[in-house]
């Protein structure tokens, strides 16, 4: 049956990797991560991990360690933040193109100068062209099923990449909620042993990533892009099967409520999104058919998801959590480019919030619902981007 | 003690590389998979030898390497031999082979971080003194004096001491090798491969790219090196520090043959004023007393008895 | 040698090289100049099998050493390193 326990997204994390089997983890330190390799550390020394657990002298090591283990076959997990992710962003990009089925927790928080140690998605949405899957949690609950689906999609040989697991700093990864452990017979029957696309091995000798002269290279990115769309087509199917086995599910690539009829849907991702419903249920009270759809995973972006939520209402509000300086929010962009060339394309306001951890209520969305319907009403958005609760 | 003709014939770094005529670490690495046999797992950074293995599809090593990030040849080993020991293949041997550039420079933390958390693996730095993989810039490891093309005036900092800087991590083996003495180098491998824990060999690497000498020189450079008492040979084997031969019998200035004779083989110091012979002589002077104190009691005897 | 992928389906899922003689091809057509043994003065000591950068030079049963000119790339360190200099450096014709 299980056990619930109440505890941490962080600490949470650490119990998903342990179910995972995971065999090496290799990790640096950071706020606000450093709970889950403390769990880790706590559960490897008391025997109830088999596992080793590198105390890597930095990120950068921490995922170069991965790297190295993944490739001599085991299962690896790692998790970071902000500054520490960004780290090693080449090491992400080498991960990526060694076509290693890595599993890491992104504890979202924004990046510095100044320092700042509250969440916002900069510093995993500033890596989202390295070739990793990106999926980003509304609670507790969901990090711990993600983490536990992340190793069954990465490691399908129609994928073997790998994957970052978002979970807002403070927010998810420091409050305590219940959440459900499965048996582990159940998920060792989910989760078969490891497997990667190749291994360093003594008794068939090769070579890992010579040089690939300009005849090749585009094809071995090519092939990456193929994994990114079979993701695509297995997140959805892996979402069902594992809401089957253990009871909880998520849409798939994206969580959609009440979107139906929606004449706004708004466009959010993590702890927002939940928030969202909040502010959905609201409104549809005073009359307004408003819905709300959580991307859960940012890379591969749902495209088609999107493409459909466009067909049926007149307005998307996106709400990035995140700025690309000189352009928008990624989230605003890419809805905007998934839609292009369609026929009917509905409205697109853009809205930046929460940055630093600014808090982000489900008034604050109400109010972005409330300022998106008045576009709708008035056939135009005069603003591209907006930036909410920022002071004068 | 084994002699050349006992070293087996097998060749894991095949004929047909990229690696300059006359390349003094490709003769090494030869000599390593001589040494170790061919149950190793090999972790090269950005260095020359990631170009020495050749184009994809093609791989010049006979083992199975990872290549890996400039900076992480440390933090690579301490994943594979994590893995090899959860899979419970630990007679398999991990070896890092990385350039100077990304040893005490770049790569100095991951090494670093590796050593102090004991990771088992041997560590080979192959020396050549500059960064080669990238047209020969100066590195941490450039010797006074030394034209580099980032330092076309010849430096004037002093060569890191990366193998006393890796004793002080307390490791268990510590060795400095040359090319030009290769059952030396083999020994020191065998030795390194049958104790736990990280071992740092560094070994003088002479590049006829890098220091400007006829290609046909470079065995013969190194033990110039060695002869002049610029390199020194020595262990650090659990903290106990002893020289080798021919260095031990050098602990005498007058058994060392003149420093311009090494300088004058090489392109690279054509820019040295009497000024900087000078000062090189003197620093040299100062770490041979440094040796002498280290070696102790452990000195041979020939050598302080003035017997050879 | 390692067959060169003709098509993308024939790749592995990331670049894995397999061992192969010549990964440049011939490298002895880098030569300016090619050594030559003289084996009367040969005393098969085998030291210019062991500094060979390029395991160009194999042992034979009698440990008398045989150049491969396919991949020799003419350093000289042979001809340095033999003791009785039956090693000659020798330009290459044409």
């Amino acid at each position: 049956m299980g056990q619930t326990i109440i505890d941490t997204a962080n600490h949470i994390a650490g119990y998903a990797a342990r179910a995972a089997r995971v065999k090496v983890v290799a990790a640096y330190p950071i706020t606000p991560q450093t709970t889950i390799v403390e769990k880790i550390a706590e559960f490897v020394e008391n025997r109830e991990m088999d596992a080793e657990y590198i105390r890597v002298e930095s990120e950068h090591s921490a995922m170069v360690a991965c790297i190295g283990a993944a490739a001599t076959g085991v299962r690896t997990f790692t998790a970071t933040s902000a500054h520490g992710l960004a780290l090693m962003h080449e090491a992400l990009h080498w991960a990526a193109g060694s076509r290693l089925p890595i599993v890491m927790a992104v504890v979202n928080r924004a990046m510095g100068a100044p320092w700042s140690i509250w969440p916002d998605l900069s510093d995993s949405l500033s890596q989202r062209d390295t070739g990793w899957i990106q999926f980003y949690c509304a609670d507790n609950q969901e990090v711990f099923d993600t983490i536990i689906q992340a190793y069954k999609l990465c490691e399908d040989e129609r994928v073997f990449l790998p994957a970052m697991v978002c979970l807002e700093g403070f927010i998810l990864s420091h409050t305590y909620t219940p959440a459900k452990i499965p048996d582990q017979e159940k998920i060792d029957a989910y989760l078969p042993a490891y497997k990667s696309g190749w291994t360093l091995d003594v008794d068939r000798p090769c070579s890992h990533a010579n040089l690939v002269s300009p005849e090749w290279y585009m094809e071995f990115r090519y092939m990456i892009q193929e994994a990114m769309d079979n993701a695509k087509r297995l997140i959805p199917q892996i979402d069902k099967e594992y809401g089957k086995r253990f009871g909880s599910e998520y849409g798939g690539l994206v969580e959609k409520y009440k979107c139906e009829d929606a004449d706004l849907i708004m466009v959010t991702m993590g702890t927002m999104g939940s928030d969202a419903k909040l502010a959905v249920d609201k409104l549809r009270k005073e009359g307004q058919k408003v819905g709300s759809a959580r991307v859960r995973v940012y890379r591969p972006f749902p495209v088609e998801e999107i493409m459909k939520l466009a067909e049926n209402t007149h307005i998307l509000a996106t709400i990035d959590r995140h700025i690309s300086f000189g352009m928008e929010g990624f989230l605003a962009s890419e809805t905007k480019a998934s839609l292009f060339n369609q026929k009917d394309r509905p409205l697109i306001a853009g809205f930046i919030a929460g940055l630093g951890g600014r808090d982000v209520t489900s008034e604050t969305i109400e109010k972005v619902a409330k300022k998106s319907l008045k576009c709708m009403k008035e056939g135009k958005v005069e603003k591209e981007t907006e930036w909410v609760d920022l002071r004068e | 003690m084994v002699t050349v003709k006992e070293l087996p014939k097998e060749e894991y770094l095949l004929k047909g590389h990229a690696a300059c005529a006359g390349c003094g670490p490709a003769i090494s690495l030869r000599l390593l998979f001589k040494a170790l046999g061919n149950k190793i797992i090999m972790v090269v950074p950005a260095c020359c030898t990631t170009v020495i293995q050749g184009p994809y599809p093609y791989t010049s090593s006979a083992v199975p390497l990872q290549n890996i990030l400039f900076e992480s040849t440390g933090a690579a080993a301490s994943g594979i031999t994590a893995a090899l020991r959860q899979r419970k293949l630990e007679d398999i041997t991990v070896v890092g082979w990385a350039g100077d550039g990304g040893t005490v420079d770049i790569g100095i933390q991951a090494l670093s971080g590796a050593a102090e958390r004991g990771t088992n693996f041997i560590y080979v730095c192959y020396d050549n003194e500059a960064y080669g993989n990238t047209g020969m810039q100066r590195s941490g490891a450039t010797p006074y004096g030394a034209w580099t093309t980032t330092t076309p005036s010849g430096k004037r900092e002093r060569k890191k001491d990366m193998p006393l800087i890796m004793a002080a991590h307390r490791i268990p083996y510590v060795a400095t090798a040359c090319t030009s003495y290769p059952m030396d180098f083999v020994n020191k491998l065998r030795k390194a491969k049958g104790i736990k824990g990280t071992k740092y060999i560094h070994l003088l690497a002479p590049c006829p790219t890098g220091w400007r000498y006829d290609t046909s020189k470079t065995v013969e450079l190194g033990r110039l090196a060695v002869q002049t008492g610029m390199w020194v040979l020595y262990e650090i084997e659990d903290g106990k520090f002893r020289l080798n031969s021919p260095s031990d019998r050098l602990v005498d200035k007058s058994k060392r043959k003149p420093i311009k004779e090494y300088f004058g083989l090489q392109g690279r110091f054509r820019g040295l004023s009497e000024e900087d012979v000078e000062r090189i002589r003197k620093w040299l002077d100062e770490d041979w007393e440094h040796y002498r104190k280290l070696a102790g009691n452990s000195v041979s005897d020939q050598a302080l008895y003035g017997k050879i | 040698m390692t067959a060169v992928p003709k098509k993308r389906k024939e790749l592995p899922v990331t670049p894995l090289s397999f061992p192969t003689v010549g990964s440049m091809g011939k490298t002895g057509s880098w030569r300016t100049f090619r050594p030559e043994i003289d084996y009367s003065k040969c005393t098969r000591c085998t030291l210019c099998w062991v500094y060979c950068p390029d395991a160009a030079i194999t042992r034979e049963e009698d440990d008398s050493p045989k150049i491969d000119y396919d991949y020799c790339k003419g350093c000289g360190i042979c001809a340095n390193e033999c003791p009785t200099k039956a090693i000659t450096m020798k330009r290459e014709e044409e």
